[in-house]
């Protein structure tokens, strides 16, 4: 009887063995095509980008460049850089990214810092003050109305001062921080240190995983902006920044409008030398620094991620 | 009696006294949270306060109490106009083909890019999946209409290859092509992103639930149906419930790169539309009244993809 059972059940096992692995078989070619897939429409169109940004200008207009450039060429490049504004626009968009990631950093970690201890008793308060700009904010006109009543625009500051404290990027460094023992800001006290050295000292160290995470939410964000400088800088020309003025030359192929003369004629000086590969080059430009930084970062946001996502 | 009364009054005292006693011990963290406190107040509530002025007929430069009110004026003048009524068609439809997008497919990847079992491929397709997160709106839009366009873009060299079509499509000077360009976009840009959280909450199902599926004969793909998504299920309903939040607020960046006068008709939402109508001609007032609709429609969605989702399934996130 048992001997009998036992051979069922064998027979049992090989079978579903049988038909799993007809089915896994399936799910397999599905699984590796789709990925396959999936890279190459992601990763082409940055290899296209690349490949005409290196080809010859002339030589572009025939077209059928695909990732690989048929006249290789750096003139693209060097030529961008001769243009005053594009020049102008990278020292600025640096600029605002360094100071901006630094302030949103500072800000961010200590207002976390407060919020993560629970003896804190303005804690509640500031938490749901925080919160609720999650969900609700002024729009576009209120906005632009403050910032033009603090006599903000036209300025450097309006790139920095508006999104200096994010709460998405609070709640992720304080929830990093509730995992920290208790027991290291106690025995820092009774060492004799003050709130803000214990900020300074213990817990900032050890957030470095938490900081990275904002770092990058922060750079990203401020290097990637274009529509502040549109609203607030458009016509001053010592602070616009490099993704304004790439949005203007590439909109400058689709809109006849341009905003001002200097642009009109940028544009018109860009389309009578290249059209293609210039835009192409600058599109590299704009895009590299980022690319460098994140896959260094990868393994901080992405715990980051989870962590805001899940606490929030 | 008389001692529990004088009982009481000391620990009241004492608790006053030890209240004032934690502020005072308590002011580095004071020091380090009201600025930003202050700070939140000026550049997130005081716009709120803005919204009086969809009430008046604002004049910039004169106060508060010298601005005439009007009610529901500009709202009226608002609801009059035809023009708003395609404005919120566009948005509508752009918000949800995005919703639906944004949603549906991330998951369909995270299922699948859990399924390979190459470790070095998975890190090396997840690490692509995010590059076009990281590239602003500009340079994506400049690269998707550089993919659409007649001359060398790839889309329609494939079309014409394969002879679907005899001449060039003109994607981005179609209209009715416009909403699926902007998706499309979209997927191209954010399915990798959005996918972390699901392939984190994958991560966190228990080992022992795919060895039972195992045991008992189930194939990898019903272990997907059975075990996967049912445990990330409360992750999706989350999602789901703040991107319904924030339907409306998806922003107008990709409509104002893509979009162009030939398509303007499919293109405008709501965020553009008060860029274009309210603030570009002054009209601060009627400006504000767009912005207020739109903030009071999202938080209704929010609230009733909120309630409907407690009703049905047992997550919300109020």
């Amino acid at each position: 009887m048992g001997v009998v059972n036992s051979n069922t059940q064998v027979g049992r096992l090989k079978q579903s063995l049988q038909t799993k692995s007809a089915h896994d078989r399936f799910l397999e070619i599905i699984v590796y095509v789709s990925m396959i897939v999936v890279t190459v429409l992601t990763i082409y169109p940055f290899l296209n980008v690349l490949a005409i940004s290196l080809n010859d200008s002339v030589d572009t207009v025939r077209g059928g460049i695909t990732v690989w450039p048929r006249q290789f060429t750096l003139e693209n490049f060097s030529l961008i850089f001769t243009y005053g504004s594009l020049i102008t626009g990278f020292k600025i968009s640096v600029l605002r990214t360094v100071i901006g990631t630094l302030a949103g950093l500072i800000s961010g970690s200590m207002l976390a810092f407060t919020l993560a201890r629970s003896d804190f008793q303005a804690r509640r308060f500031v938490s749901m003050f925080l919160a609720i700009t999650m969900y609700v904010s002024g729009g576009l006109i209120p906005g632009f109305i403050l910032m033009r009543d603090l006599h903000m625009i036209d300025t450097f500051a309006v790139y920095i001062l508006p999104g200096l404290v994010s709460a998405f990027n609070v709640f992720v460094i304080r929830s990093f921080i509730d995992g920290l023992p208790f027991a290291l800001q106690e025995s820092a006290k009774l060492d004799g240190a003050n709130d803000f050295t214990i900020y300074w000292r213990v817990i900032l160290p050890l957030c470095k995983p938490a900081l990275a995470t904002v770092a990058l939410f922060l750079a990203v964000g401020q290097w990637n902006s274009w529509f502040d400088t549109y609203l607030f800088n458009g016509s001053n020309e010592s602070l616009t920044t490099l993704q304004y003025e790439l949005m203007k030359i590439l909109q400058s192929t689709t809109t006849s409008a341009t905003n001002s003369q200097d642009t009109a004629n940028m544009a018109e000086r860009m389309s009578q030398v290249s059209p293609e590969s210039v835009k192409m080059a600058i599109t590299i430009v704009v895009t590299v620094p980022i690319l460098i930084v994140y896959p260094f970062l990868q393994k901080y946001f992405v715990k980051g991620m989870t962590l805001g996502a899940v606490k929030s | 009696m008389k001692t529990i009364t004088l009982g009481t009054e000391n620990a009241y005292k004492k608790r006053r006294k030890s209240a004032w006693k934690q502020l005072k011990n308590q002011k580095y963290l004071y020091y380090m949270s009201i600025p930003f406190v202050l700070w939140v107040f000026v550049f997130q509530y005081l716009p709120l306060w803005g919204w009086t002025m969809a009430f008046q007929k604002y004049k910039p430069g004169i106060g508060f109490f010298d601005q005439k009110w009007v009610g529901f004026e500009h709202f009226r003048t608002l609801f009059r106009d035809e023009h708003f009524y395609q404005v919120l068609r566009n948005t509508l439809a752009m918000s949800f083909m995005g919703l639906i997008a944004g949603f549906i497919v991330p998951v369909i990847f995270a299922l699948l890019l859990n399924e390979v079992r190459v470790q070095s491929m998975k890190r090396f397709v997840q690490t692509v999946s995010y590059l076009p997160h990281f590239v602003s709106w500009v340079v994506a839009a400049g690269i998707v209409s550089k993919m659409l366009s007649t001359d060398g873009g790839v889309i329609n060299d494939i079309l014409l290859g394969l002879n679907i079509v005899d001449q060039p499509v003109q994607f981005m000077a179609q209209g009715h092509l416009f909403w699926g360009i902007v998706t499309g976009a979209d997927i191209w840009k954010e399915t990798g992103w959005n996918a972390i959280i699901y392939l984190a909450a994958i991560s966190g199902i228990g080992p022992e639930l795919y060895e039972a599926a195992r045991v008992d004969g189930a194939s990898r793909l019903r272990q997907m149906w059975h075990i996967t998504l049912p445990g990330i299920r409360p992750t999706i309903i989350v999602l789901l419930i703040m991107s319904i939040g924030h339907l409306l607020g998806t922003g107008f960046e990709k409509q104002f790169l893509l979009g162009n006068h030939l398509v303007i008709d499919y293109s405008e939402v709501l965020d553009l539309y008060a860029l274009n109508y309210g603030l570009a001609m002054g009209r601060y007032s009627f400006g504000t009244a767009i912005n207020i609709f739109n903030s009071v429609i999202s938080l209704m969605l929010l609230f009733a993809a909120n309630g409907i989702f407690k009703r049905f399934t047992n997550e919300s996130i109020m």
